[in-house]
């Protein structure tokens, strides 16, 4: 695929501090307690960088650097909702523009962190914002169509692009 | 028919294990669970193998894995079909390809290979007589092959019409009609043309008729073949009937029109739906459930109508791909899912 400035200069947004949560490892971490997955829960799952998505939709000069889907406002804590008792996620993203090409690989890698990040039990959907997308109904049909994702996910170029999206990067 | 009575329970017999990823499809082998010949069973998936279980004998409920076919397919293998005869397995499989194997003493061999769909083949259908193969894939294209001696597969037609993927191929139990459905929310029926010896689609189900809203995911006949039930992303099921005299005596315009919609019972996408052919109606579906139907006699009136005869929640620990009925008498129903397994549930009553 051929970097395209999709979006130069996307508009990017301090970071929100929040209280540190007990992590395992913590003093008062009981690791037998059973896990209660909350919106933070999914949001801290979240905090992917997307380096080939910021690498094909931002002029970015540090690579070392990109920006999280929080500092684009991609993903607010607000989108997300989740039923523990329900084992459900739903996830609402907004693209940084319009029509956003990248959609669906944004979309593809927050259903992939979410497959590997959450207990099987979980049912994930997956949505873009409404009014958010030229192609809305199309992007969000496909992100949800289990077939389709798993045929994307056997084909070699879009796991790598998904994979290098997906890893961590910067604390 | 024997009479379905409300006393019933779904009772898992044995699980499957053996598959290291999602099972897609599976079909029961039409020739064997009678006559003293143990039933066979053949499942596919997301780990490329497909696999062959065997009832351990007639009289069993447990099965065996007889073999693990690894070599068949390079991608997932998405459906499997058994010949009319059971003598050959068609699988369809994201490498684009379609794989006949044939039993050769206690193994299978891949003794054709189909190629010519551009990309992943969803979907593989006989016809009633084992003459014609269906495939369909996610080119939007739907391929009939005639099948010749020597485990030769010609291309007798490539039939375009569907606008996105096409999800299911499935031949009508009795006459030469094709059944296709889509992620374009359609469901196409295809037929011979008499004059020209091509095949046209003769009829599209879409919304704008009482079909479905979403991806249509599957679609099966009841015995008689005069009903058709199909499911759908949209989360509901639909039945629809014909008239099968006309269709019998070769008018194949004979058009389906919908009788009625089943609708919440499950509350995520309807992966499968099968008619078992005591009339049951059981689907599979992403809200782990599986849910059975019958034919219900109070509204005689206004048609058939169908009430929901048990609902199975937490069936599997993950969605549902595929539910199959046992081609015998023995209330056998068997389904696939996402967490790998495969269980074998028997239909029995409470008292």
């Amino acid at each position: 695929m051929a970097p395209a400035l999709i979006n130069a200069n996307p508009v990017v947004y301090e970071k929100k501090e929040r209280p540190a949560r007990s992590r395992p490892g913590d003093g008062d971490f009981d690791e037998y307690a059973t896990e209660f997955i909350d919106q933070l829960e999914i949001f801290d799952i979240l905090q992917i960088c997307l380096c080939e998505f910021t690498y094909h939709n931002i002029d970015i000069k540090d690579p070392e650097h990109p920006y999280s889907l929080e500092e684009l406002k991609v993903i607010t804590e607000d989108a997300i909702e989740v039923d523990d008792k329900r084992s459900y996620v739903r996830v609402t993203f907004t693209p940084t523009v319009e029509h956003c090409s990248m959609a669906t690989i944004i979309g593809l890698c927050l259903r992939v962190k979410l497959m590997r990040s959450l207990p099987s039990r979980f049912k994930v959907d997956i949505r873009v914002a409404p009014g958010t997308h030229a192609t809305e109904d199309a992007v969000n049909k496909q992100l949800n169509d289990k077939e389709r994702v798993a045929a994307a996910l056997e084909n070699p170029n879009l796991v790598d692009m998904v994979d290098e999206c997906l890893t961590p990067s910067y604390e | 028919m024997t009479s379905i009575e409300e006393g019933v329970q779904l009772t898992e017999v044995q699980r499957l294990e053996g598959h290291t990823d999602r099972v897609w499809g599976l079909a029961w082998n039409p020739v064997t669970g009678t006559a003293g010949k143990p039933a066979m069973l053949a499942s596919c998936g997301g780990d490329k193998t497909v696999r062959i279980w065997q009832q351990r004998n007639p009289s069993s409920t447990s099965f065996n894995c007889l073999e693990a076919l690894e070599e068949i397919h390079t991608r997932t293998v998405r459906s499997c079909a058994w010949s009319p005869s059971g003598e050959k397995l068609a699988t369809a499989s994201f490498d684009a390809t379609t794989a006949i194997l044939e039993q050769n003493g206690n193994e299978f061999e891949c003794v054709s290979t189909l190629e010519g769909h551009e990309n992943e083949v969803k979907s593989v259908s006989w016809n009633a007589s084992g003459s014609l193969l269906a495939t369909c894939s996610r080119d939007k294209c739907v391929w009939i092959w005639e099948v010749l001696p020597g485990n030769e597969f010609d291309c007798v037609s490539v039939l375009q019409g569907h606008t996105q993927d096409v999800k299911m191929v499935q031949w009508h139990p009795m006459v030469d009609v094709l059944f296709s459905c889509s992620y374009d929310n359609t469901i196409k029926v295809w037929a011979e043309d008499g004059d020209s010896d091509d095949w046209r689609c003769v009829q599209t189900l879409s919304e704008s008729n009482c079909g479905h809203s979403s991806t249509v995911w599957a679609v099966s006949f009841n015995a008689t073949g005069e009903k058709m039930v199909t499911c759908s992303d949209d989360v509901t099921i639909k039945v629809w009937s014909v008239d099968i005299e006309r269709l019998q005596s070769g008018d194949t315009n004979a058009s389906w029109s919908h009788l009625c919609t089943l609708s919440g019972y499950h509350d995520r996408t309807i992966f499968s739906v099968h008619w078992s052919r005591e009339g049951i109606i059981a689907t599979g579906a992403a809200d782990d459930a599986i849910c059975l139907f019958i034919e219900s006699e109070d509204h005689v009136i206004d048609g058939p109508k169908y009430k929901l005869l048990l609902k199975k929640e937490k069936a599997h620990d993950m969605d549902i791909n595929s539910v199959r009925w046992s081609p015998t008498e023995n209330r056998l129903l068997a389904s696939a899912s996402d967490d790998g397994t495969i269980k074998i549930w028997k239909l029995a009553s409470l008292h």
